[in-house]
């Protein structure tokens, strides 16, 4: 299972917790699940989210291996300048 | 890619500064960018724009503009099909209104004629019937609930009730208990800022041609940030496939964020379509400041709670972000970067994104960060005031580092924020004494940075030189750097490379030259592209000598037998390789495509010192030096220019740039006589001093740097004229008038 913080305006779709726990080994596996799950992320997962592992940040990467004990946090698409 | 284990290595090509390879172009004028491309036959386009704020465009004739000699085409939004994806819909309403203008200089209907001249005179014969709409401008008004509403139906689910239309955004973020941090500090601050809404100001206005055949196939040039996007979007608006719309990027006279999506190209591609001739067209400056991207303008709120000793014990911090007449996302990037360089247990930030009767925002180096980091550095320094304590020690003890968990989620990795500060601290301009009516400013700066799809190809000559293909246009001098690090891994001479920006047909898909992305992701890919070449060199070397592959080296530009038991073998350079190439295999290239990870966030420091003129309000920067880690600085040159632009560009941000609005919601200075960007005149010399700690994430430790030196100036300037004055200074720009006013309040 892994770990996965939620940004503070995400909450409201996963019942107010700020963390939650999913089944996934890879970025895509736990955006399906997040989906799946907690219906109300669907509408930001769509519009695009990146995904910090272990500090790192990912903008598309599917199939990035998560460890049981990595730190992942979702986080909004980044676009630059 | 991570690291190289060997990356204590000694560089010989990286770290050099060698000319610019487009120097001589471009100061001899030989240099092609974007309003140079021509073609025969070609018509010229000119755009009607809207004289309304906001406004129903009932009805649009244009028979007397096409009755007019000369002129052969005139399009408006009802000669576009209707996108299904928003994005693209959104840049094609942009670019003409459909059904409202929404704000003063949004394009009406757009005019095809044999000569330019023809084309504006055309345009003074299209008539447009509008109903004119109540409008709004300001980020706080248009909020409300009884405010004009731009667009309807545009807002995000999570945007709270009781607020208006307008409101398409809202995020949150941060972590621990506010409540118990403000109940730990012996002193609360809470201040209100606001900032204008400022343009990237590059010297090169927007200009394209665009030339459809009949049989469905178009060519475009222009200048941009980004060919693919460009294909991408236009490829969705005129319903074309991608591989029949070949888009090839111009030189670029800056871009900064603001070519990064498109204005104009669209409208020229429906007028050659309709012409079944090459159409060009060049925006004026004015309507480079009425109808192009600038960034957003701000409203903001900070709460920060802090103990004597200068403890941060918890952040809070509201921003109201209005981007123009289209929803966007920018706010979520400032209310991520407003507390980064803080290791805080209590942070919260709350962000919303408006809509306003304004042109739609386009990106700016380190979209949304300066102004949120601005309000937050502005807060901090009151602090270091009111508790007499020192800036650099306060920052100092409350750095964020390698472990912290930082305000926007993730814990950090290796981050050269603490070097930054403590190589300020050192350095001989934080001691020099200053004279009346001046002051000394300072602000950490903070960008993400990112990486995205790339694509290399790398070629071997058959005389030895060595031929480079990338696909981002480059604005801050990549194809030095690309060239460099390709020189580097395969040992050979610098001069013996030339790197060349590939159009949309010649190389899979590549992200927009943004995100201080290109030296990193071209980099690497370089890197990688240059071993395989090195991979085939070393086979095509052991079949000569009839040893394994695997009993070949690649050392200083040559591959050499691995050992003694490899056999006894000159080395073979790379020249000696490529001579051979066409009887040892055939030609001989090494390629790479990846969608790169790891860019690693990037931190500065800026330190300012001004003169305020009592008596005439004005800011005269004295002294200005830039910290900033670079990773690995791969042209220092070009890094410290990064450094040096970033800097006057966030000075011009603080102390004079802004859009004007009048009542009627008409912009009143578009242009740069009223608009004023600082020249060199205006500035002394930015000294920089680059911090060298390796991104875990490169192969050689390269870290973006082009967007972050535009986030500390905003607070530094502030911080400096606020002490200068003796006035807190909590609205950009610190125009003159707005000093005097400062001055006069204070008695």
């Amino acid at each position: 299972m892994v770990q996965v913080k939620i940004w503070g305006s995400l909450r409201h779709a996963t019942d107010g917790k700020a963390e939650v726990e999913v089944e996934a080994r890879n970025f895509r596996q736990l955006l399906d699940r997040l989906s799946e799950d907690y219906p109300g992320l669907r509408p930001q997962i769509e519009r695009g989210v990146s995904l910090a592992l272990d500090g790192m940040i990912y903008r598309e990467a599917w199939f990035t291996e998560i460890g049981p004990d990595s730190e992942v946090v979702l986080m909004p698409f980044m676009t630059g300048g | 890619m991570a690291l190289d284990l060997h990356a204590k290595r000694v560089f010989k090509q990286v770290g050099t500064r060698p000319p610019r390879p487009d120097g001589v172009d471009k100061v001899t004028g030989r240099a092609m960018f974007g309003a140079d491309a021509t073609a025969p036959g070609m018509l010229f386009a000119r755009v009607l724009r809207s004289p309304h704020a906001h406004a129903v465009i009932k009805s649009i004739d244009a028979a007397d503009a096409l009755a007019l000699k000369g002129v052969k085409a005139v399009v408006t939004s009802d000669d576009f099909g209707l996108p299904e994806d928003m994005f693209a819909r959104d840049v094609q309403d942009n670019c003409l209104a459909r059904g409202k203008a929404l704000y003063h200089g949004h394009g009406v209907a757009a005019v095809a004629a044999i000569s330019d001249a023809v084309a504006k005179q055309a345009l003074k014969l299209i008539k447009v019937d509008y109903k004119v709409l109540p409008h709004v401008t300001d980020v706080d008004e248009a909020m409300k609930p009884g405010a004009p509403v731009v667009q309807e139906g545009r807002s995000e689910e999570n945007v709270g009730a009781g607020l208006s239309q307008n409101v398409t955004t809202y995020c949150e973020f941060g972590h621990g208990d506010l409540k118990a941090g403000f109940a730990k500090a012996d002193k609360i601050i809470e201040r209100s800022f606001k900032t204008a809404a400022t343009h990237q100001g590059y010297i090169e206005p927007h200009a394209c041609l665009a030339s459809v055949t009949s049989d469905g196939k178009a060519d475009l040039w222009c200048c941009t940030q980004g060919q693919f996007a460009v294909r991408t979007v236009c490829a969705e608006i005129m319903g074309m496939e991608a591989s029949q719309l070949r888009v090839t990027a111009s030189e670029i006279g800056g871009g900064f964020g603001g070519k990064t999506t498109v204005f104009i190209e669209p409208i020229a591609l429906a007028l050659s379509r309709k012409t079944g001739r090459p159409v060009k067209m060049v925006m004026s400056r004015e309507e480079v400041f009425k109808a192009t991207g600038p960034t957003v303008s701000s409203s903001m709120d900070v709460k920060i709670g802090m103990t004597k000793d200068g403890r941060i014990t918890a952040g809070e911090a509201k921003l109201r972000y209005q981007g123009g007449a289209f929803p966007t996302g920018t706010v979520t990037m400032g209310a991520q970067s407003a507390f980064a360089a803080y290791d805080l247990e209590a942070v919260r930030t709350y962000g919303w994104n408006v809509m306003t009767n304004r042109p739609k925002e386009a990106a700016y180096r380190a979209p949304g960060a300066p102004m949120a980091i601005f309000a937050v550095e502005s807060v901090v320094d009151e602090f270091c005031q009111e508790l007499g304590l020192d800036p650099l020690d306060v920052r100092l003890k409350n750095a964020a580092k390698k472990g912290t968990k930082s305000a926007y989620g993730p814990t950090f990795d290796e981050i050269g924020l603490v070097a930054t500060l403590e190589a300020a601290t050192a350095h001989p301009h934080y001691k020099a004494p200053l004279g009346p009516n001046q002051g000394r400013g300072l602000s950490c700066g903070f960008w993400f940075n990112f990486g995205g799809n790339t694509c290399v190809s790398l070629n071997i000559n058959t005389d030895g030189t060595v031929g480079i293909t990338e696909g981002n246009p480059d604005i801050g001098g990549s194809r030095a750097s690309i060239s460099l690090m390709a020189a580097e891994e395969l040992g050979i001479a610098y001069d013996k490379v030339r790197t060349i920006i590939a159009d949309t047909n010649s190389l899979g898909y590549n992200d927009i030259t943004d995100g201080s992305r290109v030296t990193f992701s071209v980099g690497l890919a370089t890197i990688e592209a240059a071993r395989n070449a090195i991979r085939i060199m070393c086979a095509r070397a052991a079949k000569i000598w009839g040893i394994d592959e695997d009993a070949v080296v690649w050392e200083d530009g040559a591959a050499k037998p691995s050992g003694p038991n490899a056999g006894d073998f000159e080395p073979m350079t790379l020249a000696d390789i490529a001579a051979v190439s066409a009887e040892t295999g055939g030609p001989i290239a090494g390629h790479h495509e990846v969608n790169a990870d790891g860019a690693g966030v990037s931190f500065g420091v800026h330190l300012a010192d001004v003169e305020v003129d009592p008596e005439t309000g004005a800011t005269k920067v004295l002294r200005y030096t830039v910290f900033q880690d670079a990773g690995r600085a791969v042209h220092p040159d070009y890094v410290e220019g990064q450094m040096q632009g970033g800097a006057v560009q966030g000075i011009g941000w603080a102390l004079n740039e802004e859009y004007i609005y009048n009542d009627e919601g008409k912009l009143q200075n578009a242009g740069f006589l009223d608009y004023r960007v600082p020249v060199a005149s205006d500035l002394p010399n930015i000294d920089t001093v680059i911090l060298e700690i390796p991104n875990p994430g490169h192969p050689y430790g390269v870290r973006g740097v082009g967007e972050t030196p535009i986030v500390p100036p905003l607070a530094a300037l502030a911080n400096a004229v606020s002490r200068a004055v003796g006035v807190r200074m909590t609205e950009l720009p610190m125009s003159p008038p707005k000093l005097l006013k400062a001055l006069s309040g204070k008695g």
